[in-house]
């Protein structure tokens, strides 16, 4: 798209932009580094992860701030506008899956001590890649206003839904199997569903970066792959 | 008076402009312009200075024909009767199509005569009607309690957002079906522009509307259509959302978003 006649009004889009990327990064990082700490039970990481949170709410804030006052300066209109209302968005989804990632570090440093069931982190390990790909393709989809990626991000959410399915019923297996397990294996029931909520944000931000490019919103309904965890304490389907 | 009525599920259609060209002597200002202005709603037209929309609105009410060496081509269906005719009554066609200009035009007289000027070049009315007339169309243009008691004081001695609703009073008075707005806005200050686009919502509820404005914002505000025009074209015509949301055309985008080189 050609530049704009006032040249600090691209400054200011591009600066909305280069900060959600570094805010991307950080929480790419999060992720990854909170899986690390949960599987290897390691405090260290664990402990850079929950400081990292810091700089992401400090990159949110500016964000918005920032979006806020290019909306009352340059009153911008279309996909300006959505630039604007885009940044705020997404920013705020990256915020949440940086405080997603911080409480599974958190939750490593609780679980450092228990009864470890190293079998029982392996699903976990599968989510997080799943994750971690969603929110990197994601970003990408952003950077590259490539509504196609996006779709693609949306589509796949369900893969993650069924696996958090998956996640739930070995970990059940697990406490049945010992209940000197529990404690650890409820720490990871919360990390799964944290994982599976970094999900939803990066469905989100798909949902963000179409509306963005196109000025039409996704469906409200979005794929589900899973029978709800509620089913399988049940055993039957709703 | 019959009106088309369109089938896709817009409003009546109260203007029809069908391939019109304008000319100001050798100048080709308009080009094969296509639209059509819906009853009894807002039709804003933007563009760049010299992009014709202020010449389209000055066909609407034939005032080109003030100006020798001007001429205008094609149809303009006014409830399906072509206002370009030679034939056509023009004191008639004005007294349908009101306008309001971009600076105050009052004239050196009372605010009351202000108003029932142009209404006793049209009708003639007794005494107590055409004072019941300027309170209406005074109380229309949102003007009535600011002025009530000073009707017949000079219409030079008000500000110039009342001057401006003074001539909005005055095209209301002669009970037109059409207002167009010439940059109604552009000389006056925020507060009496936002009195006049609040007045703009008000008068939809009976009049066909169209405005020339230079303010993109305003545009979104008070219109239901938006007509994009370039250099003499009529480039894009749509419901203003979409125009300002997602527009069809990169050159409106580039224009309402700011980057038009």
């Amino acid at each position: 798209m050609s530049d704009h006649i006032v040249k600090s009004y691209d400054r200011d889009l591009e600066n909305l932009g280069r900060k959600i990327a570094e805010m991307g990064g950080l929480a790419e990082k999060m992720l990854a580094e909170a899986m690390e700490a949960l599987s290897l039970l390691n405090i260290e990481v664990a402990q850079r992860v929950i400081a990292t949170d810091a700089r992401l709410d400090i990159l949110q804030r500016e964000i918005e701030e920032k979006a806020i006052m290019t909306i009352a300066r340059r009153q911008p209109l279309a996909v300006d506008l959505r630039e604007c209302i885009a940044a705020i968005r997404i920013s705020g989804d990256i915020e949440r899956i940086g405080d997603l990632a911080k409480n599974i570090a958190k939750r490593a440093l609780k679980i450092a001590s228990e009864t470890r069931v190293t079998r029982a982190t392996i699903g976990l390990k599968s989510m997080q890649e799943i994750a971690g790909m969603q929110l990197k393709d994601s970003l990408d989809a952003y950077a590259q206003r490539d509504i196609e990626k996006a779709r693609i991000v949306w589509d796949n959410d369900a893969q993650l839904d069924a696996l958090e399915d998956s996640v739930f019923r070995d970990l059940l297996t697990f406490m049945m199997e010992d209940p000197r397990n529990i404690s650890f294996c409820t720490h990871l029931l919360f990390c799964s569903k944290n994982l599976e909520r970094i999900g939803d944000h990066t469905t989100n931000i798909a949902e963000t970066i179409i509306y963005l490019v196109t000025g039409e919103p996704m469906p409200v309904e979005r794929p589900k792959g899973r029978d709800s965890s509620l089913n399988v304490i049940n055993g039957e389907a709703l | 008076m019959s009106l088309v009525v369109s089938t896709s599920g817009d409003p009546a259609v109260k203007v029809s402009v069908r391939n019109l060209d304008f000319y100001y002597g050798g100048h080709h200002a308009l080009k094969s312009v296509n639209l059509p202005l819906y009853a009894k709603k807002v039709t804003s037209f933007i563009g760049p200075s010299g992009c014709g929309k202020s010449t389209l609105l000055r066909v609407l009410n034939r005032m080109y024909d003030l100006y020798p060496g001007q001429r205008a081509e094609g149809e303009v269906l006014l409830d399906n009767e072509n206002i370009l005719d030679p034939a056509i009554d023009l004191n008639a066609l004005r007294a349908r199509v009101g306008m309001v200009f971009q600076k105050p035009t009052p004239f050196p007289m009372s605010i009351y005569e202000n108003v029932a000027f142009g209404v006793k070049l049209y009708e003639t009315l007794p005494r107590g009607e055409l004072d019941a007339r300027v309170e209406e169309a005074l109380r229309g243009a949102a003007l009535w309690d600011e002025v009530k008691d000073k009707l017949q004081s000079s219409g030079l001695g008000l500000s110039g957002g009342q001057q401006q609703r003074l001539c909005i009073a005055r095209s209301v008075a002669v009970r037109p079906d059409i207002i167009l707005f010439d940059e109604p806005c552009s000389a006056l200050d925020p507060i009496s522009t936002a009195k006049v686009e609040e007045l703009i919502e008000e008068l939809e509820s009976q009049y066909t509307i169209a405005i020339v404005t230079h303010n993109m914002q305003q545009a979104v505000r008070v219109s239901d259509y938006t007509a994009f025009m370039y250099l003499g074209e009529l480039i894009e015509f749509g419901k203003t959302d979409d125009v300002f949301n997602t527009p069809k055309e990169k050159r409106t985008l580039d224009y309402i978003t700011g980057r038009f080189g």
